[in-house]
C-alpha cells in the first residue's frame, strides 16, 4: 500500500553537531575535453551536507556550481571527466555501477532543474509522470502510486491535485509545473534534494511561493538541500549554511548569517557590494572589476587575484587553500583574508582600487 | 548636448495618454480566424521629464515590456496617444517615424542577440550613423570613426575592442557595445528593456554604474523596465507597478518603495529577496495565491482581485481608477487608504520559516 511517510521529523540546524553527515565531496574535479583545450569546470571541490541542512552553493556563471551537482548524480555526459570522492551516507558513489547510481538517484537523491518544461516529458500527463516516478524506485501497484501522486500533489500546493493528475505539463503555468518537478523529486521521500535554479526562470511572487513550498516539502520528507543559485537574496533567506564559488573551486563557506554579516574573501565582500541595496539607492555601486576568467586558461595563482584589489606577488603565485578563518565553521580560500577582516564594507575595498599587472596595494 | 535641451524645461519629454494595445488571439483552423483579443495594455498614462528616470515593473505578462515597444511605434497602439517633446508618434508614418527614433533608442536585455556576431564592434556602432546619414568626413554634423572612439570611451571601452566581434567580449562589454550604439544619435531618450538581467551579478553593478553616470552626463531621459525590484529601486526617479495590463501604482521611488498602498505592490516587495540573513529571518512575507489570470480573459473588476487577500464584493464588480489621494502617489484600489495589510485575512500569511 502506501509508502511510509514517518520520518524523523524535527528539522535540525546546522550547529547541533549531531546530524549526521549524508553527502560528502572530496576533492571533486570535473574536466571536459574541448577543441579549444581542456575545461576545468571543477577543480578541487569539498564539501559536506548533514541531515535537514540547507547548503546554499552560490556563484556566477562559470563558476562549476552545476557541473559539480551535475556529477553528484552522474549525469553529465560521457567525455567528462570526473574524479574525486563523493560518498552518500559512507557509500561511494562515483565507483558504483550505473544500476545501483540508478536506483540511488532519484529514490536517495533527487532532482530539481531550472526548467521544469525542458525536465517534463511533453506528451505524457503528470500523473502518468509521477507514477512513474514511484514505480521505477518502489514495487507499488498502479492504483497505490496514483494515490501517491496526489498527495504530492497536494502537498506542494496544486489546487485539485486529483484533477491536475491528467493535465499535460503545457495545460499549467510555470509555477504549477516547478510544483509538479518539487513534486516529483519528493514522491520517493529521498534524503537529499539538489535544487539548481529551482526559481531562476520565475516571477518574483511566484518565486515567493515555490520557496515556501521547497522548505514545506522538505520538512514534510524530512530531507536536506543542496540550493544552487546566483540570487544571494534567495541564499540568505532559505540556507543554513552557504558555499561560494569561484573559477571551479570554493572560495569561502560558513554559516549563512556569519558569511554575509562578515566575509573574509575577496570576491565574497566584492558579489555583496554588487547588488543594489535600500541604502544604495542613487548613490554608487562597487562592481568588481574585470570579468570571471576562462576556464581553458586559468591565470597562475589565485584565479581571482586579476580582479582582486588585494591581489600580492603570492596571489598570483600560489593558489590558496581552504583554511579556517575566524573559527565556527567560515572557512575562506585567500592568502590575505585577515586584511579583509578589518574592512568589511566592499566600498571601502573596492573604492578607488584597480587592480593591475603590478597588483594592488600593500 | 543636444540632449539636455529641448522645448521648454517644463514640458514633459514623453507624455502617454490612455495607451492601450491589443493583440488578435487566432484559432487553430486552417483559416485562423481571430476567436478573441488581449488586452496587453490598457489605460496606460505616464510622463517622463527630461533627465528623468521612471521605472515599470510588474511580472511576466504584465505588458511592461509592451507599453515600451507602444512608445517606440514598434507596436501600434490600439488607441491613446503617445506624445514625444510635444509630437504625437502615433499618428506618424513609418518614414516620419525614422526621424524621430534619432531621439528615442532602445537597449534590449540581450546583448547577445541584438549585436550582429558578424560584424566588429566598430561596424556596430557606426551603424546608426549611416543609417541616418551622419556618417562621412564633410558636410555638417557628419561624424566618422574619431565618434566611435569617443561612443567607446563614454561607455569605458577601449578603441581595441573597436576591432573585435561580439563573441570575444565578455557580457557586461557586450551590453557596453549596445548602449554605445544607442548613444550614437545622441537621443533624448533611452528605453532600456530589462538592461542588466542577462549579467552575472558582479558584472551588473558595472552597468548600472555606466547607466547613473551617462545620465548625469548626457541629461538623458530613461524609461527602464526591469523585474529586479532592487535594480529599479537604485535608478529610478520615479516608479509606475504593473500589473495584468494596467498601471496600479505610481509615485516616487521613495512613496512605491517605502509607502507602498497597493497590496499588489506590497506583496511584490515583500516577496523580493534580500541578500541580507537577518532581514530574511524576521521578513513577513506576503505569499499571494494562484498565479497571474489570462489576459484573454481578465478578471471582471479590479484585475488583481482573485490574488488580493483585501478583496470584497465591490472589486468585481467596479474597476478601481487610478486616484491620487496622498500627494503624487496615484493607487487603483478601492481600499488603498488601508495601510496596513491586516494578518488574519485567509490568503495572507507570513511566511513559515
Amino acid at each position: 500500500m502506501a509508502v511510509p511517510r514517518e520520518k524523523p521529523g524535527p528539522r535540525n540546524g546546522p550547529g547541533d553537531g549531531g546530524a549526521e553527515t549524508l553527502l560528502s565531496v572530496q576533492d571533486l574535479t570535473v574536466r571536459f575535453p574541448t577543441a579549444d583545450g581542456t575545461v576545468d569546470a571543477v577543480r578541487g571541490l569539498t564539501y559536506t551536507l548533514a541531515a535537514h541542512e540547507v547548503l546554499g552553493i552560490v556563484g556566477e556563471s562559470g563558476s562549476g556550481k552545476s557541473a559539480s551537482s551535475l556529477a553528484v548524480l552522474g549525469l553529465l555526459p560521457p567525455t567528462a571527466r570526473v574524479a574525486g570522492t563523493v560518498t552518500f551516507r559512507g557509500r561511494d558513489v562515483l565507483g558504483m555501477r550505473s544500476g545501483e547510481r540508478r536506483s540511488l538517484r532519484g529514490r536517495r537523491i533527487a532532482m530539481i532543474f531550472q526548467d521544469p518544461l525542458a525536465a517534463l516529458n511533453p506528451v505524457h500527463t503528470v500523473g502518468d509522470q509521477l507514477v512513474e516516478a514511484v514505480r521505477a524506485h518502489q514495487a507499488v501497484s498502479r492504483k497505490a502510486a496514483r494515490a501517491r501522486a496526489a498527495d504530492m500533489l497536494d502537498l506542494v500546493g496544486l489546487p485539485r491535485p486529483e484533477g491536475s493528475l491528467g493535465a499535460y505539463p503545457h495545460e499549467l503555468s510555470g509555477g504549477m509545473r516547478q510544483r509538479v518537478l518539487i513534486a516529483m523529486a519528493v514522491i520517493n521521500e529521498p534524503d537529499v534534494i539538489i535544487a539548481d535554479e529551482p526559481t531562476t526562470a520565475l516571477d518574483v511572487t511566484v518565486q515567493a511561493q515555490i520557496l515556501d513550498t521547497l522548505i514545506a516539502v522538505k520538512d514534510a520528507v524530512a530531507a536536506a538541500i543542496v540550493l544552487i543559485t546566483h540570487d544571494l537574496g534567495v541564499i540568505a533567506g532559505m540556507a543554513d549554511r552557504v558555499l561560494v564559488m569561484y573559477a571551479g573551486r570554493a572560495v569561502e563557506t560558513g554559516g549563512t548569517a556569519r558569511v554575509f554579516a562578515s566575509p573574509r574573501m575577496p570576491y565574497t565582500v566584492g558579489l555583496l557590494g554588487s547588488v543594489p541595496t535600500p541604502d544604495s539607492a542613487g548613490g554608487q555601486l562597487w562592481p568588481i572589476p574585470g570579468a570571471p576568467p576562462s576556464l581553458i586558461d586559468l591565470p597562475e595563482g589565485c584565479p581571482f587575484s586579476p580582479r582582486c584589489p588585494l591581489a600580492a606577488d603570492r596571489c598570483r603565485q600560489e593558489e590558496p587553500r581552504l583554511v579556517p578563518a575566524d573559527g565556527r565553521g567560515h572557512h575562506v580560500a585567500c592568502h590575505r583574508w585577515a586584511e579583509v577582516a578589518g574592512r568589511d564594507v566592499s566600498a571601502d575595498l573596492f573604492r578607488g582600487l584597480r587592480p593591475g599587472p603590478t597588483g594592488g596595494p600593500g | 548636448m543636444s540632449a539636455v535641451g529641448g522645448p521648454g524645461e517644463h514640458e514633459h519629454l514623453l507624455d502617454v495618454r490612455d495607451l492601450a494595445v491589443t493583440f488578435p488571439v487566432k484559432g487553430g483552423g486552417l483559416l485562423r480566424r481571430t476567436i478573441g483579443h488581449v488586452q496587453a495594455v490598457s489605460g496606460v498614462s505616464f510622463t517622463l521629464a527630461p533627465g528623468e528616470t521612471l521605472g515599470i515593473v510588474g511580472e511576466s505578462g504584465c505588458g511592461k515590456s509592451t507599453t515600451c515597444r507602444a512608445v517606440l511605434q514598434l507596436h501600434r497602439p490600439t488607441a491613446g496617444s503617445v506624445r514625444f517633446a510635444g509630437r504625437e508618434l502615433t499618428t506618424l508614418s513609418q518614414r516620419q517615424l525614422r526621424a524621430v527614433r534619432r531621439d528615442l533608442q532602445i537597449v534590449f536585455q540581450d546583448p547577445y542577440a541584438s549585436l550582429n556576431p558578424t560584424m566588429p564592434v566598430n561596424d556596430i556602432v557606426a551603424e546608426p550613423l549611416k543609417i541616418h546619414g551622419r556618417w562621412g568626413r564633410t558636410g555638417p554634423g557628419r561624424t566618422g570613426p574619431d565618434r566611435v572612439a569617443e561612443l567607446l570611451r563614454i561607455v569605458g571601452l577601449t578603441p581595441e575592442h573597436g576591432n573585435r566581434y561580439p563573441h570575444e567580449i565578455s557580457g557586461g562589454q557586450r551590453q557596453r557595445v549596445g548602449l554605445a550604439r544607442a548613444l550614437a544619435l545622441q537621443p533624448r531618450l533611452l528605453v532600456l528593456d530589462e538592461p542588466v538581467s542577462a549579467l552575472d551579478v558582479s558584472v551588473r553593478a558595472g552597468i548600472v554604474n555606466l547607466l547613473a553616470d551617462l545620465q548625469d552626463r548626457l541629461g538623458l531621459g530613461y524609461l527602464l523596465i526591469a523585474h529586479d525590484l532592487s535594480v529599479v529601486r537604485h535608478l529610478c526617479d520615479r516608479v509606475a507597478v504593473m500589473y495584468l495590463g494596467r498601471i496600479v501604482e505610481t509615485g516616487t521611488r521613495d512613496d512605491v518603495y517605502t509607502r507602498p498602498m497597493h497590496p499588489y505592490t506590497r506583496a511584490l516587495l515583500s516577496a523580493a529577496p534580500t541578500p541580507d540573513p537577518e532581514v530574511e529571518r524576521r521578513r513577513e512575507r506576503i505569499i499571494l495565491a494562484g498565479d497571474v489570470p489570462s489576459p484573454v480573459n481578465p478578471p471582471s473588476g479590479c484585475r488583481f482581485r482573485t490574488r488580493c487577500g483585501m478583496a470584497r464584493d465591490r472589486c468585481a464588480s467596479e474597476v478601481p481608477a487610478l486616484v491620487d489621494r496622498a500627494g503624487g502617489h496615484p493607487v487603483a484600489c478601492h481600499f488603498a487608504e488601508i495601510r496596513e495589510v491586516p494578518r488574519d485575512v485567509d490568503r495572507t500569511r507570513p511566511e513559515q520559516r
